[in-house]
């Protein structure tokens, strides 16, 4: 009895722990006062700011540019990696190998990065960075649609051929829909992953087009603009209806092949 | 069967005009593992053909060679006397159902049966009629717009099947295709499989590792053991004169009795002489006298060829077996006896063998 409600306890303390910050940033980002400790009226105003600030609009568009780029690339060369690595490879060893960036800590890979580019003398900037993002998004990519590969029925694609399609066409026609929830997922998580990286644009971005992380980053080494609350109610809502949407559309694309 | 018009490469192969596909000494291996060691055999047009034997045996992988979804390391594949082997799986005028069906899951009936014929870019209009009409054929009209999560084993069966003939091709391969049905189910399969046949007309061969599978639907059984055919022949033959120990064994039941051939018969390890013709086999070699539970009887204990002691009876409806233990012999004689029996574990009892009628068969 006391297990059980000790075990409950802990349960409201980790859900307190996670979702407890987002609510009061969420809330202050409504705050009149612009303090952290004094409430004294809702506004939509930071909002307004957050428009006008265009170091911001910058980043964003820098960060969606990244985003975007990263998440195609990655997606396309991840499928067919882990379809290579699932009809090809029997090593262990190289599927770790590969699979490493998405494991590896973001500043080792950062730093390697780095030393890659200074070395072949690469200019740094927003082209480094869609680079870097798309070498470790294609690690998730690969993890996830290989797991989806593993319980693919592999007679699916025979039986294709058998019916008279090339190998080719088998792929596209058949392998490909059936992977489609696993490279949607990947696809999406490589988006929400570049979205709000970090380390690896620090290391390898250039000075003149810095990602919305980086923007962030800068505004509150002296403290949280209330602005920023702004921002990240804004990003949280983004990426909440990303997640949303793709389960609606997995539903609707779902409806429309009964048709 | 025999005035079936042939192409002019096939015309001159040695036989009969009658063959569909030749098979000649077909090699495969799997690094150190032989699936296949050297098979030839000739199809028939029209047949209904089973390839039969334990996993293992190498009738998948002789399968998959005629689908095109594998290549012998050497040997010969013909089709109506034309080089298979060169052929692309996708250009070959052969279908294959696959054991686990391989549905396309994200397709609907309609499109999953369709499918072969969208890659012929048949006109819109002839694969539906077509897909229609082999939906009736199988029993399946009205589930088109289903999709294959929605249907039953029994159903995604028969849209496998429907699927593989709707191209006619001259050639139907079926792997295992009733393996995943229960037990009811196949019974009514195996009959529907064989009217199917019949009604399409086309060539049918059948992989399997169901022995009653195989007897009840072929026309022609290729029984096969680690890689290498034992046996070619109508279910009845097989069952009669069976050429292997191993055919003997895995068609049917049978009781085995080795010996080694003596003059006049055959000396059996039990201690007894039965004079069993033995042909070509020469003095001293060792063989197995195979006899099926139905060609023995029980008779008074002095009367029989063999005498023991019943420890079993069972019965199944039109038939009985008893198992009668033999002095000298771990394993008891089965003996098949039509209808019940009043005989009960512990009598003394002869087994009545009809000894120039036994299968001799060198180990």
């Amino acid at each position: 009895m006391t297990g059980g409600r000790a075990l409950r306890a802990h349960l409201f303390v980790v859900y307190g722990f996670l979702y407890l910050p987002i609510v009061v940033l969420v809330v202050l980002s409504f705050n009149s006062s612009g303090l952290p400790t004094v409430w004294s009226g809702f506004t939509t105003d930071w909002y307004g700011r957050l428009l006008e600030n265009a170091d911001i609009r910058d980043g964003l568009q820098n960060t969606l540019v990244v985003a975007t780029g990263a998440t195609v690339l990655s997606t396309v060369f991840g499928t067919l990696l882990a379809v290579g690595l699932h009809r090809f490879v029997r090593s262990p060893v190289l599927e770790g190998v590969l699979l490493a960036p998405a494991v590896l800590p973001d500043i080792v890979l950062a730093v390697g990065l780095l030393t890659l580019f200074t070395t072949l003398d690469v200019t740094l900037g927003l082209r480094s960075v869609l680079l870097s993002h798309t070498l470790f998004c294609m690690a998730f990519v690969t993890a996830v649609v290989r797991t989806r590969l593993g319980h693919l029925d592999l007679s699916l694609e025979e039986a294709a051929r058998d019916l008279g399609d090339s190998t080719a066409g088998a792929f596209v026609r058949i392998t490909l829909p059936s992977l489609a929830p696993g490279i949607l997922a990947g696809a999406l998580l490589s988006f929400t992953l570049s979205l709000d990286e970090f380390v690896i644009a620090f290391f390898t971005n250039g000075p003149s087009d810095p990602t919305l992380p980086q923007v962030i980053y800068s505004s509150v080494r002296f403290g949280v603009e209330p602005d920023v609350n702004a921002l990240a109610t804004l990003l949280l809502f983004v990426s909440t209806s990303a997640v949303l949407v793709a389960q609606r559309f997995g539903g609707l694309t779902g409806a429309l092949e009964r048709r | 069967m025999g005035d079936d018009v042939h192409t002019a490469a096939g015309a001159d192969r040695r036989a009969t005009t009658d063959v569909l596909v030749s098979i000649t000494d077909v090699r495969r291996c799997f690094g150190d593992v032989v699936a296949l060691d050297g098979v030839s055999l000739d199809i028939h047009h029209n047949e209904f053909f089973a390839l039969l034997g334990p996993s293992g045996c190498g009738k998948t992988t002789l399968l998959r060679i005629l689908a095109g979804l594998e290549q012998p390391d050497s040997g010969a594949v013909t089709l109506d006397g034309a080089d298979l082997l060169s052929i692309p799986t996708h250009r070959r005028p052969i279908n294959l159902m696959f054991q686990s069906y391989a549905l396309f899951p994200h397709l609907c009936v309609e499109k999953n049966v369709g499918y072969g014929l969208a890659r012929e870019k048949c006109p819109k209009d002839e694969i539906r009629t077509r897909v229609a009409e082999v939906l009736e054929t199988v029993g399946l009209s009205g589930l088109g717009r289903r999709r294959p999560s929605e249907l039953s084993g029994g159903q995604r069966q028969r849209v496998a099947l429907a699927r593989a003939i709707v191209k006619r091709p001259r050639l139907l391969l079926l792997d295992e295709p009733l393996a995943a049905l229960d037990r009811k189910i196949r019974a009514q399969m195996q009959m529907e499989l064989k009217r199917l046949q019949h009604e399409v007309g086309i060539t049918f061969v059948v992989v399997t590792h169901d022995q009653e599978e195989a007897m009840s639907m072929a026309d022609r059984i290729a029984v096969m053991n680690v890689g290498s055919l034992e046996q070619l022949a109508p279910p009845v033959e097989l069952y009669e004169r069976p050429r292997s120990l191993f055919v003997a064994d895995f068609i049917g039941s049978t009781n085995l009795l080795p010996g080694r051939v003596a003059p006049g018969g055959v000396e059996l390890d039990l201690g007894l002489a039965w004079a069993v013709p033995t042909d070509v086999l020469g003095t001293g070699v060792r063989v197995t006298v195979a006899v099926r539970p139905e060609q023995l009887s029980l008779v008074a204990e002095h009367d029989g060829e063999l005498r023991g002691e019943v420890v079993d009876v069972n019965f199944f409806g039109g038939v009985s077996h008893v198992a009668v233990h033999v002095a000298g012999r771990d394993e008891p004689i089965v003996v098949a006896l039509s209808g019940s029996t009043s005989h009960r574990p512990g009598a003394r009892v002869g087994v009545h063998v009809p000894v120039t009628d036994v299968i001799v068969l060198p180990d």
